[in-house]
């Protein structure tokens, strides 16, 4: 990570503690101790402004989306086609109708996979992707290349898991039609350079496909000023429900792109034996979409804007640079990600104690945190690992939250005191 | 009764110093491999079983304490079981790591592991080998005819745990 970008973080006022208030969730219990949620890169907690945005949907507007005539479900209509404008918004591009709804980043990547990936990839021709995606960025691009006798081509990574613009480029061939990474990988934390990453793609004429489901939380992504082609992020990871997600898509490319799902409100003419569809982004949302969801993914989206991303980078940065200090100064632990604080996981094991069994302990302590392979067997592969233990911090997580896991870590080798 | 000292010294024994560990070529023992997808325990369990007995029992894998040293006590249990016999300790060590009641006595060494009731998300890691070895014994009777299910509906190979 650039040393300047992380000095800007630095010196970036402060979030208010009381943030932590706004989360119902961080005043529960677990095995009688407060509950420190360190499990953050797989969800996190939801603020109480989302689950009311939700819960007013489904109390005071819960009428259809564009299959209403009457007032309350023109409200309704309203209420989610503004959310689209929100994500355009935040997402840096001036056009709403780049924005497609989704159920998660996995969905979006697998819409992508599916209908641009079948459509431009030939015999011979060549994906490329890193050893360190998630199963959600790798195994579609792995079974379309099987498919079509195509070429999964494994950029390298440095020692700390990036994919740095010379090592894209040494891949890259005339047959490269994409290149799929994460913007933050999900166990080493590593976050890339995307502006520079789509300039090597496109130079090769190859289209940049980017799982933003990690990224999206720490970095706010500028899908236009960076040049990306396709960027899939999910709610649930930034403070917004679970079963919606977004994909942004060029939307030059979008147009090309043929419907996956098929079904209401994505056509435009059914006729007998033909039909007709509709423009992007309706032709890839068909059926009800999980409305209340989209309204709490809106609510999401203003709350972190409003807390701003420089506030919540400083926040995380903090906490888990603590965490890596702390966890570094035992000698019973190994930490596989040291230099990749900024992405707020820490990926560790304790020496001789197979994660499964430290897992247990930090659950009796009261701490949720990722024990396994994180969705991402190359990455496992990559580090020679089975599985590791993983800490991940979000805004409202505090000092003490890290210190106790921290002593937790210490009293990890005593695995089998929590049978008795 | 043991005490929960003699308790973690066999669990740690076992996991250490796992029996029944060398997997046999022979085809005449039953493979059963199963994964727990969420955490990577993977463990193979392979039956023999003669005259309606289990003549030997034999497991390889790899995994946390809990589900490798529960493999292990299991392979010594079974051996010489009556098929019957072994399915009932299957059961048995099922109920008594969910918590309900079960002769704990008859699992010997396995009533060790008796405290993983007390840890709901641990339980799989505990029985992914009893249900390997549940098929592998369920095949091993249909495969000899002594059993109604038809051998293809419980063909070998690798599969996902419940």
């Amino acid at each position: 990570m650039n040393p300047d970008f992380l000095h800007e973080i630095r010196i970036c006022p402060a979030l208010d503690p009381a943030v932590r208030d706004d989360f119902p969730m961080t005043g529960i219990l677990s095995h009688g101790r407060p509950f420190a949620y360190l499990n953050n890169a797989a969800t996190t907690l939801k603020p109480t402004c989302v689950l009311n945005a939700m819960d007013r949907y489904y109390r005071e507007y819960g009428s259809p989306i564009h299959r209403g005539a009457d007032r309350i479900a023109h409200k309704a209509t309203t209420a989610f086609e503004s959310v689209r404008q929100t994500l355009a918004r935040f997402l840096g591009t001036p056009h709403p109708e780049a924005v497609v709804i989704t159920g998660g980043a996995t969905m979006g990547l697998n819409l992508v996979c599916l209908s641009y990936g079948e459509l431009v990839v030939g015999e011979g021709d060549e994906v490329v992707v890193t050893p360190n995606e998630h199963h959600a960025n790798y195994v579609p691009w792995q079974q379309l290349c099987k498919r079509k006798n195509a070429k999964l081509i494994l950029a390298p990574l440095d020692a700390n898991g990036c994919l740095t613009p010379d090592a894209l480029e040494s891949v890259m061939t005339e047959r490269t039609r994409i290149v799929a990474c994460s913007h933050i990988t999900n166990v080493m934390g590593a976050a890339m350079d995307l502006k520079a990453l789509a300039a090597v793609a496109h130079r090769h004429g190859a289209v940049i496909v980017v799982d933003g489901a990690q990224g999206v939380v720490h970095e706010r992504p500028e899908v236009v000023s960076w040049d990306i082609d396709f960027y899939a992020f999910s709610g649930h990871k930034l403070y917004g429900p679970t079963g919606v997600g977004v994909l942004y898509g060029r939307p030059e490319l979008l147009e090309k792109m043929p419907p996956v799902v098929m079904g209401g409100e994505m056509i435009d003419l059914v006729d007998v034996y033909d039909t007709t569809f509709r423009e992007p982004p309706w032709r890839f949302e068909a059926g009800t979409l999980p409305v209340a969801e989209v309204i709490g993914l809106g609510a999401a989206i203003d709350y972190v804007l409003e807390l701003g991303y420089c506030g919540m980078q400083k926040k995380v940065l903090g906490l888990t640079e603590r965490a890596v200090r702390g966890l570094l100064a035992l000698e019973n632990v190994h930490v596989y990600n040291p230099e990749n604080a900024f992405s707020g996981v820490v990926s560790f094991n304790i020496r001789g104690v197979h994660p499964h069994d430290a897992s247990s302990v930090y659950d009796r302590e009261g701490i949720a945190l990722r024990a396994g392979h994180h969705c991402s067997q190359p990455t496992m592969r990559w580090l020679g690992v089975g599985a590791t233990l993983r800490a991940s911090f979000a805004i409202y997580n505090d000092e003490s939250e890290v210190d106790r896991l921290i002593e937790a870590s210490k009293k990890a080798g005593d695995f089998l005191d929590v049978l008795f | 009764m043991y005490s929960s000292d003699l308790y973690r010294q066999i669990i740690m024994d076992h996991y250490q110093n796992p029996r029944n560990h060398r997997l046999s070529e022979d085809p005449d023992y039953h493979t059963v491999r199963l994964k727990n997808p969420s955490c990577g325990d993977d463990i193979t369990v392979q039956v023999r079983l003669c005259e309606g007995r289990v003549a030997d029992c034999r497991q390889n894998g790899t995994g946390c304490s809990i589900c490798c040293s529960s493999a292990s006590m299991m392979s010594e249990l079974l051996q010489e079981k009556s098929a019957e016999e072994a399915l009932e300790l299957i059961a048995c060590f099922r109920k008594m790591v969910t918590g309900e009641p079960c002769d704990q006595d008859m699992l010997e060494e396995a009533q060790s592991l008796a405290g993983v009731s007390k840890l709901p998300p641990r339980v799989n890691c505990a029985t992914l080998a009893w249900q390997a070895a549940e098929r592998g014994i369920l095949q091993a009777e249909a495969a000899d005819g002594t059993a109604d299910v038809p051998a293809g509906e419980l063909a070998d190979g690798i599969e996902e745990a419940k």
